[in-house]
């Protein structure tokens, strides 16, 4: 099983392994894409109301304000059950494209925007929208209306990325350690900021706040969706962009330079697509944390480190993994919901640590 | 074209009511019961078999949450977990959230009664009228709402002849010896005042943590607790506590949190209680 081989070989070994690879990558993303496919349908017509897949398809052919069915079971379908979905899908392949383009930057498999403290940084704007938009926020707010939480999101993980790479670059030479370090900083400071919100607000904010910060997908609404969906597809249709370059500062930055790789616009590019990225994932959808983890990991064992392979592959499987997470979340308890961050940290923080165990004894965790 | 959109706003107007209304049912069967002194009404009007769900503030009568299936905290609702239970009618406590499944909710042609929720007499008399209202029951809860009315116009007449207010501080929470402690606006706040007691901490809004200095300060005469499940806090046991007059005297009140809290028809008997308490020469028990 090449997945062995993946881990312990050299950059540049496992490289070389990618030409081998191609035919299965093929392979792997025609899979990835039929199980999106798959999951998308099963998100339509799977929720706690009972609908038999072929009221759901009439539903769907009718149209918004069609009468195919009762008006209760149109909204769900197309008030409730569409634009989550295609949120969920969205949320998911931002999550899973940011986490394997971080890790590429960062050349650990183990950075995700949930651990380095890009989304702690998201989340205290996003936080802060919530609360002061009603004081000092209040010409923010209403300069950018329902934009306002994503783009503020924005800003924040934006600020939090250049500050950890800032940090942890030195004569063009970033440590992976220093980075990883400041990230923690930087994210127990946004918690730090986010408390203090907390503590200022008022008893109606702070029930939003507690379940915004458990993250879900509840809230879906087609406003939601337009205020969230530009940024993350803009960010997804950019990824390839940056796909060549991830694969040459694999080897490391010098290397890479000396690949033709142009690596200041390449880590300028990156930065902002997942700010861009996990901004408006965590607007819309609170901190969902580990997708950006584990999917990238298991894909990099299955079709190998290759990031042109590796960018559109997280996509996929992130969308169907969150849009399956999500079906969960919602029948499991019902009629109530759980928060969807639950699940993806109950199944990501043990994959997680089965990462950190099989990487021990390599140098440079 | 436009004089039959005109006609259709002149028709709607004239139904006078939102379009969820347009289909409201005379007598509801399936009733999703959203908040807990909703469904403390619907139960003392004798509603219970035609309840399908109630949601996790519904904890009175416990067999409420132990029988019907349980759409989650009142705030944290499921648009879509609510409407699959085909209820024909939800009532929701005011305070129901997130906004956005409120919303998809009332767009569903279900009929919604969003129930009024408040701290007043007034309030909680609106409250149970709505909801009998609501259900096809005005005159049970016309009847329920006089008994309640006539409850506090005695425990007023009672309370006319007690001498000087005690001063009161609520507790609701002790965490690691801070007392969290009740502010004006709170549920905690109403009940001292109708039970004719004064809060100590009505100057500041809302819940707070104290320092223990700060609630020492306060020099409160009684205080009150409120119990969960049978767990109380002792509020003696932290020592600035214990120095304030209410410590002095050994005058701590403990009541069920939902009995006393709960704004629903049981309030004016909890009032009652709290005030017998806090005025036992009174003779103000029943």
């Amino acid at each position: 099983m090449p997945a062995e081989a993946t881990a312990g070989a050299p950059a540049a070994a496992r490289l070389r392994l990618a030409g081998d690879r191609s035919a299965r990558a093929r392979v792997a993303m025609a899979l990835l894409g039929l199980l999106l496919v798959v999951s998308a349908l099963g998100a339509l017509a799977v929720g706690p109301a009972m609908l038999p897949p072929g009221t759901v398809a009439r539903i769907l052919l009718a149209g918004p304000n069609g009468q195919a069915s009762s008006l209760a079971d149109t909204v769900i379908v197309w008030q409730i059950r569409l634009p989550r979905m295609l949120l969920g899908a969205l949320v998911g392949a931002s999550l899973a494209t940011v986490g394997a383009m971080m890790q590429g930057l960062f050349r650990n498999p183990l950075a995700d925007p949930g651990l380095v403290g890009v989304s702690g940084g998201a989340a205290f704007a996003a936080v802060a929208t919530i609360v002061l938009s009603g004081s000092v926020l209040a010409p923010f707010a209403a300069l950018f209306g329902i934009w306002a939480l994503p783009v503020a999101a924005f800003f924040g993980g934006l600020a939090a990325t250049l500050l950890i790479y800032r940090i942890g670059t030195r004569a063009g030479r970033s440590s992976m350690a220093l980075m990883l370090l400041a990230g923690i900083a930087l994210g127990a400071f946004a918690g730090a900021g986010t408390g203090f919100l907390v503590f200022m607000s008022d008893d109606d904010q702070l029930r939003t706040l507690t379940f915004w910060s458990l993250g879900g997908l509840g809230g879906a609404t087609w406003g939601k969706l337009a205020a969230g969906a530009p940024m993350m597809v803009a960010a997804l249709l950019l990824a390839p962009l940056v796909a060549r370059g991830l694969n040459g500062i694999v080897l490391g930055e010098a290397e890479a330079y000396h690949l033709g790789v142009d690596v200041q616009r390449l880590k300028r590019l990156t930065i902002v697509l997942v700010a861009l990225a996990t901004g408006a994932a965590v607007a819309v959808s609170g901190a969902i944390g580990f997708v950006g983890i584990v999917v990238p990991h298991l894909l990099r064992l299955a079709i190998g480190p290759d990031h042109r392979a590796l960018l559109p592959a997280s996509a996929l499987a992130g969308a169907s993994l969150l849009l399956v997470a999500d079906m969960a979340a919602r029948t499991l308890v019902a009629p109530a919901e759980l928060p969807i961050g639950i699940l993806t940290a109950a199944i990501g923080a043990p994959v997680f640590l089965w990462i950190l165990l099989r990487r021990r004894g390599l140098a440079d965790v | 074209m436009r004089s039959r959109l005109l006609a259709g706003f002149a028709l709607a107007a004239a139904l006078g009511t939102a379009p969820a209304f347009a289909q409201s049912v005379a007598s509801p069967e399936r009733i999703v019961s959203i908040g807990g002194a909703v469904t403390e009404i619907l139960y003392a009007l004798g509603e219970e078999d035609r309840v399908v769900a109630v949601d996790t503030t519904s904890l009175f009568p416990p067999r409420a949450l132990a029988e019907k299936p349980d759409v989650g905290y009142m705030r944290a609702l499921s648009a879509e977990g609510v409407l699959a239970l085909s209820p024909d009618l939800i009532l929701m406590d005011e305070g129901a959230g997130p906004p956005e499944a409120v919303a998809l909710i009332d767009q569903a042609g279900v009929a919604t009664q969003h129930v009024p929720t408040g701290l007043t007499v007034e309030d909680l008399l609106a409250k149970i009228r709505a909801v009998s209202q609501a259900v096809g029951e005005e005159e049970a809860g016309e009847a329920m709402a006089g008994e309640v009315a006539e409850k506090f116009a005695a425990l007023d007449a009672d309370l006319a002849n007690v001498g000087e207010k005690k001063r009161v501080l609520f507790i609701l929470s002790l965490a690691d010896g801070r007392p969290n402690a009740a502010g004006s606006g709170t549920g905690a706040d109403a009940v001292i005042r109708m039970a004719g007691a004064e809060n100590v901490f009505g100057d500041v809004e809302g819940y707070k943590a104290l320092s223990s200095e700060a609630a020492a300060a306060l020099a409160p005469d009684v205080i009150l607790v409120v119990s969960r499940g049978g767990s109380t806090v002792d509020p003696l046991s932290v020592p600035a506590l214990a120095a304030t007059p209410a410590g002095q005297a050994n005058a701590v009140i403990s009541m069920d949190a939902l009995y006393l809290l709960g704004f629903g028809p049981r309030t004016p008997d909890a009032v009652r209680e709290l005030a017998a308490q806090l005025y036992p020469e009174a003779g103000l028990a029943r």
